[in-house]
């Protein structure tokens, strides 16, 4: 079996390097190059973009998912789940738009599109995987005499952690891969090299915008990755 | 000490009220454990997490100690009284130190105190602190984590210990262990303890007291051996069992019951002086002991009658030998085994400790009945 994954890496690095050697020859690296300065610049307002849209979407969602598994919200709760269910149908093009004929073009519409589009896994990873906690943990917990206020924090939350993790990182994923869609709202980001490099044919602006997104995609699910296998708890965690 | 004054507890439904708990009235002396025993849904459950306001009674009194815990907030009250759960209930995201630590650490004990206290637990049932404080509770086996689950009741010391069937989910083999080490800690601590239980044999072993449920209704509140001898109505006689004298096996050990005053010779020792003691001591055989005190076989008066030389000549080997201490259902069961009516007892030490008949153990079960049948409730336990 390992022997299998070095031998898919080594193929994987063999194929890198062709590719590194086929693009620097034919010139495609000069003319990405030469989008230096937009790359750097671009990929900040994009760093940004789903930084704050990301951030605020974690900040809003999981305290809402945490409000919506209260025992006093117990009858409402599938309720306002099933709106989020349908929310989450709506492709991601079709929030930005909506977004923009409400708040017009720019940073706004772009930020609340996104917002939206990832708030959803947040909620509801946050709701199922407080539900989720087995109910004789939170009886041992009472019987012990915990406040409800202790019981959440110190058996509910870390329970759940994985499964809330799980959905932020899925969160941040469609954040990410859907933020290039800001540039048709005004609102920036690499998707202005990767729009403008189709309209005009040229490949050098088109992987000038998509090298670096696809980079990022992968920076953020990395870290993700890592945050979920290092931050949760051992004993609850199925990673280690 | 614990005590129920018409503790009652109705849900409402639908349709109709139902009546968990009606009007429980029971008192559990300090230091003993008191086994809540039914079928399910019988009430037991309730009135136990009514103790501790896990559900909160619809009427009626509990005091502990002396005081009314009415008067008491949920949390202080809770903190004060040891739970234990079937599921066990240890917090996976914690480890075992953590988890031992919670209620000392919600009382504001130091950390060191708290964590000193942990390790001198888990040394108490036989786990090694430095292998288990740090690990994770699915690290450990499910008799370990029961284990677990008992000490980290017992963490704060609390007078009161409530437990819902806490050895139910585990194999029968690990459930005999825990229990034996559960009674052993508990001659020590001396907590009071309530117990739930669906199994008889489980309320004999372990309760001082058996409180029989029905209905959420008391049916019978007594020593488990007036609950075999005398059950007060068809229903407990039925949920004991048909087996119910044979339960009582139990609860007697051989001690009690073996007799002393048998003769005893040496293999070196003439035949007609062996005779002689048998003549005075007016019984047919003698048991043969060796330097030590050791029972090492017998030897009986007709064989013996007439002859000459020593005992060594007639002895026959012992079938079996059992313990002083076991219970007359294992000394019972060795008898069978080995088609004996009789068998020696061993003290700690392997010393010779009298003779059992099968005759003795009968009539040590038919004492409690009593010359009339069904007597008064004053011939209580051994």
């Amino acid at each position: 079996m390992t022997r299998w994954l070095g031998l898919g890496r080594g193929a994987t690095m063999l194929l890198v390097f062709l590719l590194g050697i086929w693009v620097a020859t034919s010139g495609l690296l000069d003319q990405i190059t030469i989008y230096w300065d937009d790359i750097t610049y671009l990929t900040r307002q994009h760093v940004f973009l789903v930084a704050s849209s990301g951030g605020a979407a974690i900040l809003v969602g999981v305290p809402v998912g945490i409000w919506l598994s209260r025992p006093s919200m117990e009858r409402y709760a599938e309720t306002v789940m099933q709106v989020f269910n349908i929310g989450t149908t709506i492709p991601t093009l079709a929030v930005i738009a909506l977004s923009m004929t409400l708040l017009g073009i720019g940073f706004p519409p772009a930020f609340f599109g996104l917002f939206v589009a990832s708030l959803l896994p947040i909620v509801r990873n946050t709701y199922a995987g407080l539900l989720a906690v087995p109910s004789h943990l939170k009886e041992a917990a009472t019987g012990m005499g915990m406040t409800q206020r202790q019981i959440l924090m110190r058996v509910e939350i870390p329970n759940a952690l994985y499964v809330i993790f799980s959905g932020i990182r899925t969160a941040l994923a469609i954040n990410v891969g859907t933020t290039p869609l800001a540039f048709l709202i005004g609102g920036g980001g690499l998707g202005e090299l990767i729009f403008t490099g189709i309209d005009l044919m040229d490949t050098g602006m088109l992987l000038a915008g998509a090298v670096p997104t696809a980079a990022l995609a992968v920076a953020v699910d990395f870290l993700m990755g890592q945050a979920q296998l290092r931050l949760i708890p051992k004993g609850v965690n199925p990673l280690r | 000490m614990i005590r129920l004054e018409d503790l009652t507890k109705r849900f409402k439904t639908p349709g109709a009220d139902i009546v968990a708990a009606d009007r429980v009235n029971m008192e559990v002396p300090t230091g003993e454990i008191c086994i809540l025993l039914g079928p399910s849904g019988c009430g037991k459950t309730t009135a136990l997490k009514m103790i501790n306001r896990l559900i909160p009674p619809t009427s009626g009194k509990i005091y502990i100690d002396g005081q009314d815990t009415s008067q008491l907030d949920d949390i202080q009250l809770r903190r004060n009284i040891g739970y234990v759960i079937q599921q066990i209930g240890l917090f996976p995201n914690m480890t075992i130190e953590e988890n031992i630590c919670v209620v000392p650490r919600l009382l504001n004990w130091d950390i060191r105190k708290a964590r000193q206290r942990a390790a001198d637990l888990l040394d108490l049932v036989g786990l090694d602190p430095r292998q288990f404080l740090r690990r994770y509770p699915k690290e450990l086996s499910g008799g370990q984590q029961q284990r677990v689950g008992v000490i980290r009741a017992l963490a704060a010391d609390p007078p009161v210990m409530l437990m819902d069937e806490p050895f139910g989910a585990i194999d029968p083999i690990n459930r005999e262990i825990i229990q034996d080490e559960f009674l052993k800690m508990q001659a020590e601590l001396k907590k009071t303890i309530m117990f739930v239980s669906h199994d008889i044999d489980e309320a004999v072993k372990m309760g001082d007291k058996i409180a029989i449920f029905r209905a959420g209704r008391i049916e019978q509140y007594d020593t488990p051996d007036m609950i075999l001898a005398h059950p007060a109505n068809a229903f407990v006689a039925d949920f004991v069992g048909a087996d119910r004298t044979l339960k009582r096996l139990r609860l007697v050990t051989a001690e009690e019951v073996a007799s002393t005053e048998v003769p005893v010779t040496a293999r070196s020792t003439k035949v007609s002086d062996a005779l002689h003691q048998l003549t005075v001591a007016k019984a047919r055989r003698a048991v043969v002991i060796d330097s030590d005190r050791r029972p090492v076989g017998f030897v009986t008066a007709e064989e013996m009658a007439g002859a000459s030389g020593t005992v060594r000549d007639f002895a026959h080997p012992l079938p079996a030998t059992v313990p002083v201490r076991a219970d007359l259902r294992a000394v019972v069961s060795e008898m069978f085994a080995h088609d004996t009516m009789w068998l020696a007892c061993t003290d700690d030490h392997g010393r010779f400790a009298g003779v059992i008949t099968q005759p003795d153990v009968t009539a040590a079960l038919r004492a409690t009945y009593g010359p009339d049948k069904g007597a008064g409730p004053e011939q209580g336990a051994s």
